[in-house]
């Protein structure tokens, strides 16, 4: 038999339909940072050691023209993103358009957060955590938000209110988040202030 | 039990015999099939544009020679082994993608694959072969030698 790497995971079902709704409450999140918004579940997620929202925004954003980086031990899902949306994946970092992150081993200043001429070439995060809500100790202001808004996040790195200062500081320049919990997703764009009341 | 003797080399051969397969002989022979497989779409049909690529005079630089409609289709029979099928066509019939799809993954499973070589891709191919031997005659009709006369001082 021809040895290749199997792809068994479906991607998206109605690929027209979903793509513009996961684009759509993209979008709406990034224009109204705080709010959390919900996306239908994806079947495939589990098997693939993603969480459902960000598996979703993945199939949807990424294409031949986009490197993906996964990080380490992600060779299933890096398969299946090449098979269903032709996605390169980055070796390095520095040279990804989306990237998915979850627990350590990032840092924000590792991605490529675009430059003066280009500010908009910069790389999209994903990063996953295990509490995603809206109401808490994390208060954030900025374009989007009338006063603040406040939010529950676990899971991030201690030291993300420095790491994104430091992002927030290089406008325009710098990296956009959105914030994945299962099915729930919340943008982080660069213009977004960031402080937590808790530590 | 079937003979396993049709080597696994044979697959790019099987895929191309059902990519330019009448879709109804396909379909036909779909409607025949008893059992039918259970299977599931990995990549639901598709059509799209590809770009072909030529050579100038063959083997030279590559260039893009233009864009040309295609439709394909991915199915997997559950099963042990899963079997994935690879439909790809010219122009825009989903339907014959898919049953393309799905002979290709009928086709890797031997207990199926000696019936469906002798029944559905080698008339296939003997049909392919005699229209392309008719049109070689029709096309052969038109042949025009060409003699040079040669005059004597050159």
């Amino acid at each position: 038999m021809f040895e290749h790497a199997v792809v068994t995971e479906s991607g998206l079902a109605d690929p027209v339909q979903q793509s513009q709704e996961i684009f759509r409450t993209v979008l709406a999140a990034l224009a109204e940072p705080g709010r959390v918004f919900q996306l239908a579940d994806m079947a495939s997620a589990g098997a693939l050691g993603a969480g459902s929202a960000a598996l979703a925004i993945l199939l949807a954003l990424t294409d031949g023209d986009t490197p993906v980086w996964l990080g380490d031990k992600a060779e299933a899902l890096a398969t299946y993103l090449r098979f269903h949306t032709g996605s390169p994946i980055a070796s390095d970092p520095g040279a990804a358009q989306f990237a998915l992150v979850r627990d350590g081993n990032w840092r924000l200043d590792l991605f490529d957060p675009g430059n003066e001429d280009f500010p908009d070439q910069s790389a999209t995060l994903i990063i996953e955590v295990e509490m995603l809500v809206e109401g808490g100790p994390i208060t954030l202001s900025g374009p989007g938000i009338p006063g603040h808004r406040h939010v529950t996040i676990q899971g991030l790195p201690a030291d993300f209110p420095g790491q994104w200062s430091a992002n927030h500081t290089q406008f325009p320049c710098g990296v956009d988040v959105i914030v994945t919990c299962g099915t729930s997703l919340m943008g982080l764009p660069r213009t977004v202030s960031f402080s937590r009341s808790d530590r | 039990m079937a003979r396993d003797d049709i080597p696994d080399d044979l697959r790019p051969r099987w895929i191309s015999s059902l990519s330019l397969a009448e879709p109804a002989v396909l379909e036909a022979h779909w409607a025949g099939l008893d059992p039918k497989p259970t299977f599931r779409w990995l990549r639901p049909a598709e059509s799209g544009l590809v770009m072909l690529r030529g050579r100038a005079g063959g083997n030279g630089q590559a260039f893009n020679l233009g864009e040309m409609t295609a439709t394909r289709a991915v199915a997997i029979l559950e099963g042990n082994p899963t079997l994935t099928g690879y439909g790809y066509v010219a122009g825009r019939s989903k339907r014959h993608a898919e049953l393309a799809a799905l002979f290709d993954a009928l086709l890797q499973d031997p207990s199926r694959r000696e019936a469906l070589w002798r029944d559905l891709v080698l008339p296939v191919e003997a049909t392919r072969t005699a229209a392309r031997r008719k049109r070689a005659v029709a096309v052969g009709a038109t042949r025009v030698d060409f003699t040079t006369m040669v005059r004597g001082d050159v």
